[in-house]
């Protein structure tokens, strides 16, 4: 099997049920999408709608029911720095350092390929490249929460992944932090030309960010509603594309998809649906 | 020039000495004032009750009283122990006097079999309520990681800590006693019997909150690090320590603080119970003699077993500082 440049990250007719004891939820189905390699890609979608869990089975960390994820060639079984995630909550080891969280990963994915200096080279110059290397001997109590996300992604990053995986990293900050936060993700990403996958419910953030958005519809077995190439120059500047008629054309795009298309219009439907789903939505999380 | 420097100079002194004093008088009425404060009031409580209480073995005792006897303990320990040295000279004198005579002599070297003094149960009880607490620990951190960690174990251990858990140490007494007069046969014991059956009592509750704790601590570390762990594919061994016990170690000490407190309260009943050596005998002994002084004595012990108490557990609170990572818990 051969992969096109096409299809880097392919997500192939992904399902996943979650046991609950009303029988099994659908959360996910014949969820379809593929990214290039190097691709800035966003899913977008109301809370709730499974956006996490495709992110959680591209990761690995769930098994799909059916369906599969195949990255470079290769289908993914189980969890890999290949596919390293940024958490929403940073996740961060509180007892553990700035540099030693860093180390942590770095330790363990280049044990044999580096040596100990290199290893100490490449955390620094991670921490670096998210301009923390001020706070490297820090705790993570220490620092604040957007210095702990950018910590985050350099732990991330750390493990030269294939594909970035982050799962709204920025939905815990101030608008400020989350400004500057984007744009540095957005500069790394452009040095080193990372395939990412980002989770957001920020129409701004997908379409300033991204390549590509996959608009996913409600659960329960939500699926890919829409997708949306963004084809605007990059870098690209927040302040100038905010009167850019492109850019507002695509925003307008994704709002229509998410408040006309699914959800609001259909107030009575979309209560019953979250009725339907909040029982079993807790149940899934348990599993989880 | 210095003329207009000095006044704001001596009136920032002023400032400071006035925030100084503030300062410590806050701390004082904080952290000495208040806690004296209840002292005294409870002292006075004490002193007008007792004055009030007369028992077959006479007016129960007051704070004075209490205070006099500990004294008294502490003499009769210093002569004991003069006692000692005095049996161990002459002992020493007598061998050597037999060696000069006859170098090939047998010399026979006795130990000193006075009676026990208060101190002497006060260390007898701390070396058992130690051992037994540091056996239980033993047991209890490695079964709880395992019970935190595979659900199948949990499920496999949960029935047994149910029912065991809430059985008093004290009806196990008299099985552990027959079972460590059968098991435990040596010529040379390195503990004495009685050492083991109360140790092994403390043990048998040292276990539960400790093993409970563990487990708790174990299976509710944060599922994002768990699946870190997961991404970055550490080994089962390093994820349990690089990840699992730093996040468990919190709950970990709750379960020993638990473990040992209890554990404390029951190994002086244990002694009661069994007329074991240590402050729980001296208890029993005291109120079976029936002096004058008993109560008064008996007093001692209790406020003697109040403060061991309160520093095992500044102890494990230390040892938890030193080696927690989250310094910045409210610890009580």
């Amino acid at each position: 099997m051969t992969t096109t440049p096409d299809k880097f990250l392919e997500i192939s007719k992904v399902g996943i049920d979650f046991p609950t004891a009303n029988g099994p939820y659908t959360a996910l189905k014949d969820v379809n999408f593929f990214i290039r390699e190097g691709e800035f890609a966003s899913i977008i979608g109301h809370s709730g709608c499974g956006k996490s869990t495709v992110l959680n089975i591209i990761a690995g960390l769930y098994q799909a029911t059916s369906g599969g994820v195949i990255l470079d060639g290769r289908e993914v079984k189980d969890p890999g720095p290949d596919r390293a995630v940024v958490f929403q909550s940073h996740a961060l080891m509180p007892w553990l350092s700035v540099f030693d969280n860093v180390g942590l990963a770095v330790e363990q994915v280049f044990r044999d390929s580096k040596t100990k200096a290199e290893r100490r080279e490449w955390i620094e110059h991670n921490l670096r490249l998210v301009k923390m290397e001020h706070a490297m001997r820090k705790m993570p109590h220490e620092i604040s929460g957007g210095m702990k996300q950018r910590v985050g992604i350099a732990r991330c990053l750390a493990m030269q992944p294939k594909v970035m995986l982050m799962d709204e990293p920025f939905g815990a900050l101030d608008a400020l932090t989350r400004a500057n936060l984007q744009d540095s993700v957005m500069e790394i990403q452009k040095e080193l030309n990372t395939t990412i996958i980002l989770i957001t419910h920020d129409v701004d953030e997908a379409v300033l960010m991204s390549d590509k958005i996959v608009m996913m519809s409600n659960g329960p077995a939500a699926k890919v509603g829409e997708l949306l190439e963004v084809d605007l120059p990059r870098p690209r500047e927040r302040v100038a594309l905010s009167k850019d008629d492109q850019f507002n054309h695509y925003r307008q795009q994704v709002l229509s998809f998410l408040y006309e298309k699914k959800g609001v219009v259909d107030f009575d439907s979309a209560k019953r649906k979250a009725k339907e789903s909040s029982e079993p939505s807790i149940a899934a999380e348990k599993v989880s | 020039m210095s003329a207009t420097s000095e006044p704001t100079q001596i009136g920032k002194l002023e400032q400071g000495l006035h925030q100084l004093t503030r300062a410590l008088f806050s701390i004082d009425l904080r952290n000495m004032l208040l806690p004296l404060l209840g002292i005294i009031a409870f002292l006075a409580l004490w002193s007008a009750a007792a004055s009030r209480i007369d028992t077959s073995l006479g007016q129960f005792p007051g704070p004075s009283k209490v205070y006099q006897q500990a004294g008294t303990l502490w003499e009769e320990h210093q002569q004991e122990r003069d006692k000692a040295t005095a049996f161990y000279e002459r002992q020493e004198q007598r061998n050597a006097k037999k060696l000069a005579k006859n170098p090939e002599a047998n010399i026979k070297i006795r130990k000193y079999t006075g009676k026990e003094t208060y101190f002497d149960q006060i260390a007898t009880s701390l070396k058992t309520v130690m051992f037994g607490f540091l056996i239980a620990s033993l047991i209890a951190i490695p079964l709880g990681l395992a019970c935190g960690l595979s659900d199948s174990i949990y499920k496999a251990v949960n029935p047994l800590i149910q029912v065991f858990k809430p059985v008093s140490p004290l009806a196990w007494l008299p099985l552990i006693t027959m079972v460590v007069s059968a098991v435990y046969v040596s010529d040379d014991p390195m503990f004495e019997k009685s050492f083991l059956n109360s140790a092994f009592t403390v043990t048998l509750c040292c276990l539960w909150p400790t093993l409970i704790n563990t487990a708790v601590g174990v299976a509710n570390v944060d599922k994002d690090l768990l699946n870190v762990s997961r991404v970055i594919k550490l080994p089962t061994f390093k994820h349990i320590q690089k990840i699992v016990l730093p996040a468990s170690v919190p709950m970990v000490f709750t379960g020993l603080r638990l473990s040992l407190a209890t554990g404390w309260m029951v190994l002086i009943a244990a002694e009661m119970l069994s007329q074991n050596p240590g402050l729980g005998k001296f208890v029993w002994d005291e109120f079976q003699n029936g002096s004058s002084n008993s109560l008064a004595r008996i007093m001692v012990a209790v406020v003697t077993i109040g403060v061991i108490g309160f520093v095992l557990d500044r102890l494990i609170l230390v040892l938890q500082k030193s080696l927690s990572w989250d310094k910045n818990a409210v610890l009580r």
